[in-house]
């Protein structure tokens, strides 16, 4: 099956399952600069596959968006997080999941839900973009699991971040680009949220003293 | 189309402009002045929609038509009104020592950039920079949701960043799979977002991927509608921020999250009507579900508030709970009733929230039970108070009876058993809100207790406008609501 597809689709698919592995690879991470070592890799998975996109389809505006990916993504967002965490002295910290093999044994659930919901979507389209709906459904859901297993902010930012490599990855993979207005919509809103979430950090840490955002719970509909 | 661009430029300038002269003493008018422009220039773009029609043709990047052109002016009316109220109000907070000018220039710059994303996200007809939008309102309001810097106020805004963002996050993968069924239907790519483009051709979109499509556009706007159960950072974000806030959250942000799902639902029906599925009625079932839910939920939660604000965030989640439902159950006349809603609950949300801003300015605190005899210390504040309560209550001749009115009565038509879950639910909301607004206006004044310089007139206004809306309907606005019913649902009521 797989030798028959074109080397282009080949590649793709091998992308979208290292897309996929980095972010397993989020899940089981427990250090915090690992951490963002990987989302940095993944970022940069994401800005091949819109380049290999870019390269195939002959759509130039998707090097650019390449060229945004790599910058955002790769470089600049993972080196914010690690000047943060430097600044607040936490980069030696422990930032797991409470129960790490239970999370990743959910992760692999949602991946088999995600190629079920994905399944219908077979008969009017190749199996690469299947493969690559799913696989980029299961990347946002992977980064939303993340999100509600860690107790930390720095590892939630990942997460977020992760669940948005997701999406770019289906916009590029499954789509070949978002319009270009839209993309550049989106990237100036990703630049802004890194930089809202870098004043959060301090604004978490004046008021808790930590950034384990766990102990934010003043606010909720329990009697007191 | 000049404005058009007016109505978008002006708070985009002006939020730069406070951006970075907004630490002078004249920033609190500049706004007032730039929100007021801003209304001109929207009502000069109602006025020529009115003479000449849909604005924007077959293929432009925006798009105004008889569904969004009401909430344009809508959303610069009350973004006006409460920038009235703000001016007074802020300078107040900051005499009383909890903000300095920095947050101050924040604040307005703020101010300014989330009307601008809300004109943006009312006017563009790219779904892509819709969601661009939607985001971009998230962006700007939550560092004010943090502005005062307590814990509970950071709490607040993390989680609003958080679940919002994570929300959003799920309405642009939505976006990008409905950009995927477009793109094999429609020819130029650049053309696959748009909105007409994509209403014009809706019967010919792939319905499984529209249908899942739908879902994650209705989970992700949804969370910022206020839908339960996604609906758990809007009562945080709303008590926690500065007041003003709190009025256009709930007048502007809620609507036009409901406004993005109403146009992505017209889409999900066409393609689903179209592709003979045994479920072409899914997007308005699923709207009706989290509708009743959230209108239930947050009737309950009514009770058993403490804090002032949180309890008319929880009131607005019911209505924006009942608006959803409105729109679920489709129906010219439930359509309708939904869009009156929509319009009677921003006004009347809003000028609630100024009373309540002046109210805890009064008593000095935001818990219900620090709040007592405002109609003693100060009569317009507690009338204030009390009226815009009964009008958002339902009672009648205020506009909101009529819209939840027309809504019974669709309901009554097509699935009469649910007519008992909304009467019972009004009947617990209405228990809800009096139960605590009573010892707030009548109450024992306290010691001491004395008035605050406040402005009423946003108040007065905007329930005037209320009760109008009420009695009579002016024919040019049904004669919108009738277009937008025709658009959403096929058939006019008129």
């Amino acid at each position: 099956m797989l030798e028959q597809l074109p080397l282009y689709e080949q590649a793709i698919l091998t992308l979208a399952a290292m897309v996929m592995f980095t972010s397993f690879a989020l899940l089981a991470q427990n250090r915090v600069v690992p951490m963002i070592h990987i989302f940095a890799w993944q970022g940069l998975l994401v800005a091949v596959t819109t380049a290999l996109v870019a390269f195939d389809s002959g759509k130039h505006d998707l090097y650019l968006s390449a060229i945004m990916t790599i910058a955002l993504k790769a470089l600049f967002i993972p080196w914010l997080l690690h000047r943060l965490v430097k600044r607040l002295g936490i980069d030696r910290e422990e930032h797991g999941a409470e129960h790490p093999a239970t999370v990743l044994m959910i992760g692999a659930g949602l991946v088999i839900f995600c190629y079920y919901v994905a399944q219908p979507i077979e008969q009017l389209s190749a199996s690469v973009t299947r493969n690559t709906i799913a696989i980029s459904m299961a990347v946002v859901l992977l980064g939303m699991l993340m999100l509600i297993s860690r107790g930390k902010a720095v590892a939630q930012v990942v997460g977020f971040m992760s669940l948005e490599n997701g999406l770019f990855f289906a916009a590029v993979a499954a789509t070949h680009g978002m319009p270009m207005v839209v993309e550049l919509g989106v990237a100036f809103d990703v630049l802004v949220g890194a930089v809202i979430f870098g004043v959060f950090f301090f604004q978490i840490r004046d008021s808790i003293d930590s950034l384990d955002v766990d102990q934010l719970n003043r606010l909720s509909e329990q009697d007191e | 189309m000049t404005a058009l661009y007016l109505t978008l430029l002006i708070p985009l300038f002006a939020s730069i402009l406070l951006g970075v002269f907004g630490n002078h003493r004249g920033a609190a008018t500049f706004n007032v002045l730039a929100t007021l422009a801003g209304f001109v220039a929207s009502v000069w773009l109602a006025l020529i929609v009115l003479k000449h029609g849909p604005l924007g043709g077959e293929a432009g990047q925006f798009h105004i038509d008889s569904f969004n052109v009401y909430l344009i002016a809508l959303t610069a009316l009350v973004g006006a009104t409460t920038s009235f109220f703000s001016a007074p109000y802020m300078a107040q907070e900051e005499a009383n020592g909890r903000l300095g000018p920095g947050r101050l220039r924040l604040y307005h710059a703020s101010y300014q950039g989330f009307l601008f994303t809300m004109q943006l996200a009312l006017t563009t007809n790219n779904l892509g920079v819709l969601w661009v939008a939607m985001e971009g309102a998230t962006l700007a309001t939550v560092l004010l949701v943090s502005l005062y810097r307590t814990p509970e106020s950071v709490e607040a805004a993390w989680k609003y960043f958080i679940i919002c963002g994570v929300g959003i996050a799920l309405a642009l993968f939505g976006t990008v799979l409905l950009y995927f069924a477009a793109a094999r239907v429609i020819p130029d790519a650049e053309h696959a977002l748009l909105w007409s483009v994509l209403a014009a051709n809706s019967g010919s979109l792939e319905p499984v991927v529209m249908a899942i499509a739908f879902v994650f556009l209705l989970v992700g706007y949804g969370t910022k509608v206020g839908l339960v159960p996604m609906h758990t950072w809007l009562p945080d974000a709303h008590s926690e921020g500065p007041t003003p806030m709190s009025a256009v959250l709930s007048g502007l942000l809620l609507n036009v999250a409901l406004y993005a799902l109403v146009r992505v639902k017209i889409l999900t029906d066409g393609a689903l009507a179209a592709g003979g599925t045994h479920s072409p009625h899914l997007a308005g079932n699923l709207m009706m579900g989290f509708g009743i839910v959230s209108f239930t939920v947050a009737g309950l939660f009514l009770h058993r508030q403490r804090d002032i604000k949180r309890l008319f965030s929880y009131s607005s989640i019911e209505h924006m709970g009942l608006m959803t439902f409105a729109f679920g159950l489709g129906g010219p006349l439930a359509t309708f009733g939904g869009l009156l809603h929509m319009t009677v609950h921003s006004l009347t949300k809003s000028a609630i929230f100024v009373a309540v801003g002046h109210a805890s300015h009064i008593a000095r605190t935001q818990a219900i039970e620090g709040i007592r005899g405002l109609i003693q210390t100060q009569p317009a504040v507690g009338w204030g108070l009390l009226i815009g309560t009964v009008a958002i209550a339902g009672f009648p001749p205020f506009g909101v009876f009529t819209s939840e009115f027309l809504l019974l009565s669709a309901t009554m038509k097509t699935h009469p058993w649910l007519t008992l879950p909304l009467l019972s639910g009004l009947g617990v909301a209405f228990a809800g809100l009096f139960r605590h607004l009573h010892p707030m206006v009548y109450g024992e004044r306290p010691e001491g207790q004395v008035a605050v310089p406040a402005n009423m007139w946003p108040v007065v206004l905007h329930l005037v406008l209320v009760l109008w809306l009420g009695i009579s309907i002016p024919a040019f606005l049904a004669d919108w609501f009738n277009q937008a019913a025709i658009l959403i649902t096929g058939e006019g009521l008129l």
